[in-house]
């Protein structure tokens, strides 16, 4: 017990190593939390795209170019599009590492949200199309007020599932040696010479964290549900 | 509404209607005046044209070639605004395509209000007024998974009225409904019929089409072969084509 106690000292308290975990903590949340929302811009934008495309033959040459970085993405490891992120792309620039990791996990992200959103739209019966046209709808308030709504609520679960892997994914952040949560837990282990705590630390928050936001979308699902069959 | 439009022109004027898909041709030149106040009901054995007809004149398929005026404007031409036009033709479906993820209400407003730039509550007003007229003003919270197939096709009805069409277009209205409640739906119809709407039905209601309907067209290969007044129509078939159906259905 005791040496559980000079262990957790040693990991956590000495030095303030605590802070490692905290400020990793944030980064991951950060980081996490804008690639989100860039993911999910994209991937709605690239999914309206493709469906207008498939059903009216539509925005052609946008099609094409939403199905290379479809193919690009979806066909490269992130870990490599993150490090042509940095050292390629914002190589020869003075970025903030964090900045280059939202935008890295963010259009990996909507790669992914891109075909779930889209696979939502083309679960709708066709004839809730048809209903909101022949009240006089344009295609997109049709997209808007009626298919949309309705595809979200089906790929609720799926989106969630995404938004897990991309919590998780943003460990390798430290690649370009970003100090998300994964990084700060690595680095006390490197200085305590003690792998235990603080990588079992690490894990248990990521795993409180997924959790957690399980939780939420349990309860919004429960809510999408009572509003229809 | 238009102002070159002419109240003594037909309402609807469709001229040598052609669609078709891929190598079949689902309509083989169709023409035909529909006047206001009219109600015209569409019978013909399946894979007729019949629905696609009536799918065309809405312009929810593309006609391959033809013409059709709509209060005198062409809505065939691509320059056509046809969601202006769509707004004053009600269409009601076969599987009825409520809004499932809406109130009944807002499945009723969420056009007039987007579209026509009423108030909700002007909106709300005027649906329950309609809503009572069906009968299911008790419902309007529900949704329409809660709703029996009757009910469902009896409030697609209600939110075509909603937009105060020019026109009603019904897509077979009853053939995805259990036997016992056809006759809801079809009294609603039949209401509609006496307050002088034009009506476009196609249906396989044989008996219903007699009572109600002021012309039958009979279609058959693609095109109209016959057309009459309900007696006649009945009682008086020129043709073979349509005897030999009314021989089958009747």
């Amino acid at each position: 017990m005791d040496q559980l106690i000079e262990k957790f000292y040693m990991n956590f308290i000495k030095e303030d190593r605590w802070q490692y975990i905290t400020n990793g903590l944030r980064v991951t949340l950060t980081v996490t939390f804008f690639a989100v929302i860039m993911g999910i811009v994209l991937g709605f934008l690239v999914a309206v795209v493709r469906s207008t495309y498939d059903k009216t033959g539509k925005m052609k040459i946008l099609n094409i170019i939403c199905n290379v970085y479809l193919t690009i993405i979806r066909g490269t490891p992130v870990v490599v599009q993150l490090l042509i992120t940095y050292f390629v792309i914002f190589g020869s620039v003075n970025i903030n590492k964090v900045v280059v990791a939202v935008i890295a996990f963010g259009v990996n992200s909507g790669a992914y949200v891109a075909e779930i959103i889209r696979s939502g739209i083309m679960s709708v019966d066709n004839g809730q199309f048809e209903a909101g046209r022949s009240i006089g709808f344009t295609y997109g308030q049709t997209m808007l007020y009626i298919i949309l709504p309705q595809a979200f609520k089906n790929v609720l679960p799926a989106l969630a599932n995404e938004f897990i892997v991309l919590l998780k994914e943003t460990s390798v952040a430290g690649y370009i040696a970003l100090e998300d949560l994964t990084k700060g837990g690595d680095i006390i282990r490197s200085r305590t010479y003690d792998a235990f705590m603080p990588l079992i630390a690490v894990a248990v928050i990521y795993l409180v964290m997924v959790m957690i936001f399980n939780y939420f979308v349990k309860c919004l699902e429960r809510r999408l549900r009572n509003s229809e069959h | 509404m238009n102002t070159n439009y002419d109240a003594q022109q037909p309402l609807i004027q469709v001229t040598d209607l052609i669609k078709s898909f891929g190598d079949l041709d689902a309509l083989n030149g169709v023409s035909v005046n529909i006047n206001e106040g009219d109600v015209v009901f569409v019978v013909g054995p399946s894979g007729s044209g019949k629905s696609t007809f009536l799918r065309c004149l809405n312009r929810l398929e593309e006609p391959t070639n033809g013409r059709i005026l709509f209060e005198g404007v062409d809505i065939t031409d691509p320059k056509t605004d046809i969601d202006k036009h769509r707004q004053k033709m009600g269409m009601v479906f076969q599987q009825f395509n409520l809004f499932p993820h809406m109130t009944i209400l807002k499945n009723l407003t969420i056009g007039p209000v987007k579209l026509q730039n009423k108030s909700r509550e002007e909106a709300e007003a005027e649906a329950m007024k309609l809503l009572e007229r069906v009968g299911l003003a008790d419902r309007a919270g529900a949704y329409p998974s809660q709703l029996s197939g009757g009910q469902k096709q009896r409030i697609a009805i209600v939110r075509a009225l909603c937009m105060k069409p020019d026109v009603m277009l019904f897509d077979e209205p009853t053939s995805a409904l259990d036997p016992e409640m056809v006759g809801e739906v079809l009294s609603v119809m039949r209401d509609l019929a006496e307050q002088r709407m034009t009506m476009v039905v196609v249906t396989h209601e044989m008996a219903f089409a007699r009572e109600v309907a002021n012309r039958i067209l009979f279609m058959a290969e693609g095109k109209i072969v016959e057309e009459n007044e309900p007696v006649a129509f009945f009682e008086n078939p020129k043709s073979d084509r349509l005897k030999n159906f009314l021989s089958k259905v009747l």
